[in-house]
């Protein structure tokens, strides 16, 4: 082999290796944006610095041993709202009370299908301040599995709830926020080609 | 194989016809491919654009559905992204590269033509993304703006397919195109070009290559997701089935942020070339321009949640994400400061692409300032979606990629093609295009402000009179433009001859092997590579 071939050679070897190695770089990271599907609902469980409220999904207190603190009020805000691409009526049934930390307490929300046909939707939480969704303790709640309304079918849901002592002194008021949304996809398209009436805006 | 493809065509000149183009494996060649496409496509973007501004010209709704509207922002945004700034970078790279490091052509010719004709493709399904809308039973158009966010895009019509579609063509593109690159620099060198002799066009593109490479994928993986949830009953975007529309925005802005590093940084490395050799000094800092770079890529990757502050995040990662935002800002600072030391007591002389050198660093200094103002969280949480977004960013992406581009085609055209170009024409088009441009961004500081928001098609008649300014300067700002493509035709078609060396000043300080070539280079140069002492 003469020195020029020879250095084309080597310098082809080179030329695939490295190649190799920024596709290997390629896979990865396609990997790792998948990867961050599992990763991020993991760091954010873990740490609570998710979205606003993502943990007061669902966790079990048990609220006989912790000690209710008498002398302090807290102020509770119920709030709902539909997504576009559900036609149901959705409201609570009080819009605030008073409660104290460490006391159960039990509200309603109510729902009713106003389509003519059955619908499988689901409420997603917020709480506001985001400060205060590791405090709010769900011993029950609509949202913990999908709602299934025949047409026409409307019935109150409950939310039991606690909040924990240990919520910092300086919340004073905390606003619990349920979103409801259809579960069929298609639904979205549904809504769209009918032109929605104004009132799917929540009452009550 | 690469090089055998080289090795071939090596003694007669470029082939005949049509078959020229498309089976082109020279860098040359496919350099001029790049180059051609993004200035065309500069056109069809600019014509949204002029659509846009037209719009806005007046309070009211003119003559558009919102929902079209916001596909005219979508499309803009996308097509000067992913075809227009990026593909003229690379074809920067691609003709400039070889040269500059004596290198016979790319490390993978093949590819090289692929990466370049995915293009066109790309380029036509994304148009289609805004005609197919019109089609009766396709749904909305696509009116989620570049971002893409769900739920929006998981609603859009058939049109958001495509767009889909493109972005996964684009990103194949570009990751090719970067890996390219990648391989040519770290081992196409010359011998004795080390890392540190090369031209800092060189080391802008390795950088920009790499951050290609890493976030690229992430881009398509999201954007693959949604398609899944559009049609494949996933919910990996829809709260409804348990997944979480914020995390696309992580995904989207993991991609995002060091993308507009992307779109920089090669016009930085162009002004680096540029700056010295109208200052007729040799850069000032060449290892810490390399070293700020090479902040800028590292603190790039993990600056990304300042475009969600108003997500709700929690305060620890909004603080962590706002202090390495303003920590950009040192060695982008810093790189600004390379150039004007570079200037310092220079014998400065101010060709066309040196005035837009100067106006790059003046300019782009401007969409630092309004960066930092909106880096931190209680301010941006008033001026985020405002107009005011909208001038930071055509603040850092005209000047600080655009204008660059501009910069490195009068800077190179006399290589390229031979000719020099028409200097008066040249200056003309200088004043004409910065003057206009900024009469039609700086009001945009200012109704941004004031409360306009971005993507709305209406806005309150309080802000008439400074959009209407907007608009005539922008409809200035875009025939400005004609002007450069006559300058372009003009210097391919003849002129005064410009010699292998057509500035004088580029022989000074770090530079590259391009200049001992003659101008316009032959088809196949160096192909036994150059010693470089
Ligand atoms: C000192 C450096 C910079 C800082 C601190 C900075 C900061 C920011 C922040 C905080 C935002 C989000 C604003 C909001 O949506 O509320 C933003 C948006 C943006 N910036 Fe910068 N920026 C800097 C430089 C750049 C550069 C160099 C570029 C591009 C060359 C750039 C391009 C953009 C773009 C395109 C957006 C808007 C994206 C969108 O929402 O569509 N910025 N910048
Ligand atoms: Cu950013």
């Amino acid at each position: 082999m003469s020195v020029p071939e020879k250095r084309e050679k080597t310098g082809q070897n080179k030329n695939r290796k490295t190649t190799l190695i920024l596709g290997l770089i390629v896979v990865g990271m396609f990997g790792f944006g998948f990867a961050m599907v599992p990763l991020y609902r993991l760091v954010c469980n873990a740490t609570g610095i998710g979205i606003s409220g993502s943990s007061g999904t669902g966790r079990i207190v048990d609220s006989s041993t912790t000690k209710v603190q008498k002398d302090r009020w807290v102020t509770i805000q119920f709030d709902a709202l539909l997504n576009e691409n559900l036609r149901w009526d959705f409201y609570p049934e009080v819009k605030k009370i008073n409660v104290h930390p460490g006391q159960s307490y039990e509200v309603s929300y109510y729902a009713k299908n106003k389509t003519d046909h059955k619908i499988v939707a689901k409420a997603v939480p917020g709480i506001t301040p985001w400060q205060a969704a590791t405090y709010f303790h769900k011993t029950e709640c609509f949202c913990f599995t999908q709602q299934t309304m025949d047409a026409g079918e409307g019935r109150d849901m409950p939310l039991k709830f606690v909040i924990d002592p240990a919520l910092p002194e300086d919340i004073k008021i905390l606003t619990l926020s349920y979103t409801f949304m259809d579960t069929n996809r298609e639904s979205i398209r549904d809504t769209r080609e009918v032109e929605l009436p104004v009132s799917v805006k929540h009452e009550g | 194989m690469s090089t055998d493809v080289a090795h071939e065509e090596h003694h007669h000149g470029p082939p005949k016809g049509i078959g020229r183009w498309l089976f082109s494996t020279n860098h040359k060649d496919i350099g001029t491919m790049y180059l051609t496409f993004a200035l065309t496509m500069l056109f069809v973007g600019g014509a949204s654009a002029m659509y846009i501004r037209a719009e806005l010209f007046m309070p009211g709704i003119q003559f558009m559905e919102p929902d079209f509207y916001n596909n005219m922002v979508t499309n803009h945004a996308l097509i000067m992204v992913f075809a227009v700034v990026m593909p003229a970078a690379a074809g920067l790279a691609n003709w400039m590269i070889p040269m500059m490091i004596g290198a016979p052509d790319m490390a993978l010719p093949r590819l090289n033509n692929l990466s370049f004709w995915l293009l066109p493709a790309a380029a036509v399904m994304l148009i289609l993304s805004t005609i197919v809308p019109f089609m009766p039973g396709t749904g909305t158009a696509v009116n989620t703006g570049w971002t893409l966010y769900p739920p929006l895009s998981i609603q859009a019509g058939m049109g958001m397919d495509f767009v889909i579609f493109t972005v996964h063509i684009l990103g194949v593109s570009s990751i090719l195109a970067s890996i390219n690159i990648v391989v040519t620099i770290l081992n196409m060198r010359a011998p004795g070009m080390t890392l540190f002799k090369m031209p800092m066009f060189c080391w802008a593109w390795l950088f920009t290559g790499l951050l290609l490479i890493i976030i690229a994928p992430v881009l398509a993986g999201g954007v693959t997701m949604l398609l899944f949830d559009r049609h494949f009953g996933t919910s990996f975007f829809d709260a409804a089935g348990g997944g979480d529309p914020v995390l696309f925005q992580h995904l989207f802005w993991f991609f995002g942020h060091p993308e507009v590093y992307v779109l920089l940084l090669p016009s930085i490395g162009v002004i680096a070339m540029i700056i010295p050799t109208f200052s007729r000094k040799p850069l000032f800092g060449y290892k810490s321009l390399v070293g700020g770079m090479a902040v800028l890529f590292t603190l790039g990757l993990v600056a990304w949640a300042h475009h969600q502050y108003t997500v709700g995040m929690a305060a620890g990662p909004t603080t962590w994400f706002m202090i390495i935002t303003i920590l950009i800002s040192i060695p982008v600072g810093l790189m600004l400061l390379n150039f004007m030391m570079t200037m310092w007591r220079g014998a400065m002389t101010f060709e066309t692409p040196m005035l837009f050198a100067v106006s790059i660093v003046l300019m782009f200094s401007f969409a630092g300032v309004t960066g930092i103002m909106l880096a931190v969280v209680p301010a941006d949480l008033e001026y985020h979606d405002s107009m005011f977004v909208v001038a930071h960013f055509h603040y850092a992406l005209i000047p600080g990629a655009l204008l660059g581009l501009f910069a490195a085609a009068f800077y190179w055209l006399p290589k390229w093609t031979g000719n020099m170009y028409d200097e008066r024409l040249g200056k003309i088009f200088f004043w004409w295009n910065v003057i206009a441009f900024n009469l039609t961004f700086f009001p945009q500081h200012f109704y941004g402000l004031a409360g306009m928001p971005r993507r709305i098609v209406d806005y309150n008649p309080a802000f008439a009179d400074l959009n209407m300014l907007s608009s005539i300067a922008a409809f200035a700002y875009g025939i400005s433009h004609l002007l450069f493509l006559y300058i372009v035709i003009k210097t391919v078609k003849g002129g005064v001859k410009a010699g292998n060396k057509p500035w004088e000043g580029a022989q000074v300080g770090t530079t590259g092997l391009e200049w001992d070539l003659s101008s316009p280079p032959p088809f196949h140069s160096y192909a036994t590579p150059p010693v470089v002492k």
